[in-house]
């Protein structure tokens, strides 16, 4: 008696635990499902490599919101993962343990903060700042660029921090021991074993930056142009989908969840890169 | 030997310094909203209704919908994501089947909040007919949270000593007994910290909300109208322009929210710790 009920238990915490994998499939089959018929009749490649986005007259191109996306993205990168790595080495190698204790939960409050107030700060400080030192509607790819960067800093510096625990002891003793300064362990020795555990935090910080959405719409203008440099407005993929979603219908409607697509596409892409590194460390171990 | 030291130095500077930028960004975003929204705050402001389109007035409505839509996501969440870390911790081996749930949990913890926010209005408002309404948003953002509330719980469970479950077990008592008598009320502290983090998340997310619980001004009366939460109304103040200082006011109180939350986290998680070393 005892062991069937056991037995329906394990059966029904199965069903339980299939669920995630069921929403992702549900999430991936509606996306699709909107957006792929609309794909596959414009075309891929029009959609993809045409700048010209007229809804209403019957023109879907995104490239300009896709090397929006791209500028946006990689600024981010630029800025969130030297400040996110640098963090990390000096919490777990060089800095005392106590300002670690603080430091960390204090930047993962990043993480909590609402996208939104990143951008309205976006927009009531930095791009002033921007407007004024570099000419340009302030509102920019570099608004955007240094917002997002923020915003992926505890991301990559969580996931730096944990990469450089996972480090065996030994190895610095080792190196120490072979008369190698700190420094020189840490850049020779340490960052080198933990090197794809730093690369799955940037990976995944990069996931979040192109995923990103609220902030991005206040800072970065979304102007549907192509934009020739960091100083100019610029509309992301995700920003896209956000700002026409309110009012669109029909064709125009199904070419914004074919933008999802792509996102979806890019985001899995990542994120598999990311486990893969991941995988990496944990087999060399 | 020196030019080496002397690039140690160096180095080590330069990362003390990013380091030390990376906390004044924290300082500057929290200080800077709290300067400018704190003075805003009132009695008025938090416990009465928008008027004017939100140019005055409080933002009652946006903080009861915000509750009411982060509660009933995670009642619906909570329940399914520590069943999952269960099954996974508790009644399977390392498997196919396991690695396919891993997989899929990670996936569902990168996808954008504007998928989520895509999905949400084509499954939950137009297909299943919902409407924009506090329940069609609390769905979403369930799951949304569930790869959070999975991996705390995991975590959790795990830490929960092995011989507890073997002197359970020796007693006579079933898988099942073991974990509901055991287990589960050993990994609560954890399981809560899961909680607190996705009512967080819930709290601040704008782009999957607006779509699926629209941004109604009125105070919500049943799970099927439509709601605004506190980050919704503050993108709508700040966006349409519609007024900085309620915007300012708006965003102290969420960032004080996710202060409160993260700091009633570290206390819960500071106390599992010790009772863990102990």
């Amino acid at each position: 008696m005892k062991a069937s009920s056991d037995a329906f238990v394990r059966r029904l915490l199965l069903a339980v635990a299939c669920t995630t994998v069921l929403c992702l499939l549900v999430i991936a089959a509606f996306i699709f499902k909107e957006g792929l018929p609309f794909l596959l009749k414009v075309g891929p490649g029009n959609f993809l490599f045409s700048s010209d986005w007229r809804p209403d007259s019957g023109h879907y191109g995104i490239l300009p919101m896709l090397v929006s996306s791209l500028y946006v993205t990689f600024g981010a990168l630029l800025v969130g993962a030297p400040l996110g790595i640098a963090g990390a080495i000096f919490l777990s190698e060089f800095g005392p343990p106590a300002l670690a204790r603080v430091a960390k939960p204090a930047i993962e409050l990043l993480a909590g903060i609402p996208s939104v107030v990143f951008g309205f700060i976006g927009v009531m400080v930095l791009a002033p700042i921007i407007r004024g030192a570099a000419g340009g509607p302030g509102l920019s790819i570099l608004a955007a660029s240094l917002v997002l960067g923020v915003m992926i800093l505890p991301t990559i510096m969580s996931i730096s921090i944990d990469a450089l625990a996972a480090v065996p002891q030994s190895y610095r003793e080792g190196a120490l021991a072979l008369g190698a300064t700190k420094w020189q362990a840490v850049r020779m020795v340490v960052v080198k074993a933990a090197g794809s555990g730093l690369l799955a935090g940037t990976i995944l910080g990069m996931g979040r930056a192109v995923g990103e959405t609220m902030a991005v719409i206040m800072v970065a203008g979304n102007a549907v142009r192509m934009p020739r440099s960091v100083l100019d407005s610029g509309r992301t993929l995700t920003a896209n989908i956000a700002l026409e979603m309110g009012y669109a219908t029909g064709m125009h409607r199904q070419a914004l969840f074919a933008t999802g697509i792509v996102l979806f596409v890019f985001i899995m892409i990542l994120n598999g890169l990311a486990s893969s590194a991941l995988k990496r460390r944990a087999g060399k171990r | 030997m020196n030019a080496h030291r002397a690039s140690q130095r160096v180095a080590v500077s330069i990362l003390a310094a990013a380091t030390f930028l990376c906390l004044a960004i924290v300082a500057f975003v929290i200080g800077f909203v709290l300067e400018k929204g704190l003075p805003q705050l009132s009695w008025e402001f938090l416990f009465t209704k928008p008027r004017d389109m939100g140019k005055a007035g409080g933002i009652l409505p946006a903080i009861v919908g915000t509750l009411a839509l982060s509660l009933m996501a995670i009642a619906v969440a909570l329940p399914l994501g520590v069943g999952t870390a269960v099954y996974l911790a508790e009644y399977t081996r390392e498997t196919r089947v396991t690695k396919v749930i891993r997989f899929g949990t990670d996936c569902l913890a990168g996808i954008p909040s504007i998928i989520f926010g895509l999905f949400g209005y084509i499954f939950f408002v137009t297909t299943l007919k919902m409407g924009w309404s506090l329940i069609a948003g609390a769905l979403t953002l369930a799951i949304m949270v569930l790869p959070t509330l999975i991996r705390t719980s995991e975590e959790a469970i795990r830490s929960v000593p092995q011989s507890w479950r073997e002197v359970s077990m020796s007693l006579g008592a079933t898988r099942w007994e073991t974990v509901r008598k055991v287990v589960l009320p050993n990994a609560l502290p954890g399981i809560v910290t899961g909680v607190m983090l996705s009512f967080g998340r819930s709290i601040g997310e704008t782009a999957a909300v607006i779509f699926t619980a629209g941004s109604s001004f009125r105070l919500p009366k049943s799970a099927f109208d439509s709601a605004r939460t506190l980050a919704v109304h503050f993108y709508i103040l700040a966006r349409e322009g519609i007024s900085t200082d309620k915007a300012y006011g708006t965003a102290a109180v969420l960032v004080i929210a996710v202060l409160a939350v993260n700091g009633l986290t570290y206390a819960l998680m500071g106390g599992f710790m010790k009772r863990k070393a102990r």
